[in-house]
């Protein structure tokens, strides 16, 4: 088999993102090994790999997973729902989009997890105030990309669409939505970056519930391999999100 | 020699004799558009009419008011004077009697070609058993039977624009309107799909008007051909295109083809030069205002 057809099949990529993570890894441990990089900050990996069993039987690890997947699922879901239908009003009132737009905008770039004590206050010391504040950071990029998508349907496409006399909510379900999903996703997917960042954050600051209050844990006992054990788990929640969001994005449009 | 007819006449007996005879009938049509400039007339007083099964095109240089015109037709577009009535029915908004072809590429990127050439029948609520048997018959006559289930970006741009008008074709229109379909692509394509068109006229025996700024196009798919001058697009004369049916793209070879492309030219040659000249003072203003 040549180069060329090998770079073609579905495994060779999967096989590259593996090996590049890999080599990351081994050169991680190296520069580790050699001083460059301080091991009283970053762990070796050999020292990671076995802290993973403790992590998972010792700080039950499932249930603090299960909990952060649930908050920042929850928080992901309203952000689709709220986002999208918000993206929508804003884009068919125009006078509304005009006023709110650049409001919109600045909040995408407001550090609002600096406003937890507000939130402690309305929801309490709760998986609430992790998904409420989860749901106000990872917001703005789905209305804006709605926003976004929904202008920037072809105006030949409504115009076919006018032609065949749809009504309002036809020319908006076959026509329009279908041709913003793409901007849509990458919405959402911004949108749950955000999210689960903030859910987290939160998490660690508030000590309380899943893999965020876990890190906090790890990291006041200066459990550095354990700290950082527990982060690869936030990091497959963010994966098993991104997986979830491709196969719902392929599901609702085959092609692109 | 091509016989040349001049039309049309104007006011209300000029109207009422193109009502007597067409499906479609434009009464004279006015649309003012205001342009930071000032109002600016893109079509004025602008009468046709076409006759059943009739293949009628509308060609003029750039900028004398086509796609207005085609808009106005479809009902995209309102703030007109004058009257489109279809059938006798005065058009108000898109009409299911009209199927309306684009310039651009208009195909559903989400949708299969199947999904595609279905649209209308969905829309009118025809169950997909059904709807995908009717639409593969439209598909088979634009010649695109085995691509059922590509997606248009696996298609090249000419079948794309065959899917558009199977598509259009699938809610059974009595009058197709096309405008400019084959100007995005080139020029063997064209005279291709410009067969596939005459050979679907023929076969649906369906009423057309097809907009254009091609003179050879015009030429070698219409029986009547109305040249439109430039800015304000008035009706400059109607020709009659009296070539042997059924044609097809060998057409553009015999002589008579070259005498009508030559009369159109000349025709339009004015109108195209006086478009040019207007676009380069306005370049040149645009130039001297910044």
């Amino acid at each position: 088999m040549s180069m060329a057809a090998v770079t073609r099949t579905r495994i060779f990529p999967l096989a590259l993102g593996i090996g590049a993570l890999a080599a990351a890894i081994l050169a991680a441990e190296v520069l580790i090994r050699v001083g460059v990089i301080n091991r009283f900050i970053v762990p070796l990996p050999s020292q990671i790999v076995p802290a993973f069993e403790r992590v998972i039987v010792e700080e039950d690890i499932v249930e603090r997973f299960r909990l952060t997947f649930f908050e920042a699922f929850t928080a992901g879901a309203m952000i689709t729902v709220v986002g999208v239908s918000l993206g929508f009003l804003l884009f068919r009132i125009n006078i509304l989009r005009q006023a709110t737009e650049t409001w919109v905008a600045a909040l995408a770039s407001a550090p609002t997890v600096l406003m937890y004590p507000l939130f402690l206050v309305i929801f309490g010391r709760s998986a609430w105030t992790i998904i409420m504040m989860g749901f106000v950071a990872g917001l703005p990029p789905v209305i804006l990309k709605t926003i976004e998508g929904l202008a920037g349907t072809r105006r030949v496409l409504i115009n076919v669409g006018k032609s065949f006399k749809l009504t309002g909510p036809q020319l908006f379900t076959k026509i329009l939505f279908p041709a913003a999903l793409p901007t849509i996703f990458v919405g959402i997917r911004l949108g749950l970056i955000f999210t689960l960042i903030n859910v987290v954050g939160v998490e660690f600051l508030i000590n309380f519930g899943g893999l965020g209050q876990l890190i906090n844990d790890l990291a006041e006992r200066y459990d550095l391999p354990g700290t950082y054990a527990a982060i690869c788990f936030v990091i497959l929640v963010s994966v098993c999100f991104f997986v979830l969001t491709e196969r719902v994005e392929r599901w609702l449009r085959p092609v692109d | 020699m091509a016989s040349v007819a001049t039309l049309p006449k104007s006011g209300a007996a000029g109207a009422q004799a193109a009502a007597d005879a067409g499906i479609l009938v434009v009464d004279e049509i006015v649309k003012q558009f205001d342009t930071p400039e000032g109002p600016l007339i893109a079509v004025d007083r602008v009468s046709l009419s076409v006759r059943p099964g009739e293949f009628l095109a509308v060609i003029g240089p750039s900028g004398c008011g086509k796609s207005t015109l085609f808009n106005i037709i479809g009902g995209l577009l309102d703030g007109y004077q004058g009257a489109v009535t279809v059938g006798g029915e005065t058009v108000r908004g898109p009409h299911p009697a009209i199927g309306m072809v684009f310039q651009e590429e208009s195909t559903f990127p989400w949708r299969t070609l199947i999904e595609n050439v279905a649209f209308p029948l969905e829309i009118a609520g025809m169950s997909r058993k059904d709807r995908f048997v009717k639409a593969k018959k439209f598909i088979a006559l634009v010649g695109l039977s085995g691509f059922e289930n590509r997606y248009p970006a696996e298609l090249s741009g000419g079948m794309r624009q065959r899917v558009a008008i199977a598509r259009t074709l699938a809610s059974e229109p009595k009058i197709l309107l096309m405008d400019e379909p084959f100007a995005s692509l080139d020029e063997q394509t064209r005279l291709l799909l410009g067969d596939k068109v005459l050979q679907i006229q023929q076969d649906l025996k369906q009423t057309t008007l097809l907009i254009t700024h091609n003179i050879t196009e015009a030429v070698q798919l219409a029986d009547r051909i109305l040249v439109m001058t430039y800015r304000p697009g008035r009706v400059k004369r109607m020709v009659e295109i009296d070539l042997p049916r059924p044609r097809s793209s060998d057409v553009v070879s015999s002589e008579a083809f070259g005498r009508y492309v030559a009369q159109i030219w000349s025709d339009l040659r004015e109108e195209a030069t006086r478009g040019m000249q207007d676009e380069e003072s306005r370049t040149l203003q645009a130039g001297d205002a910044s």
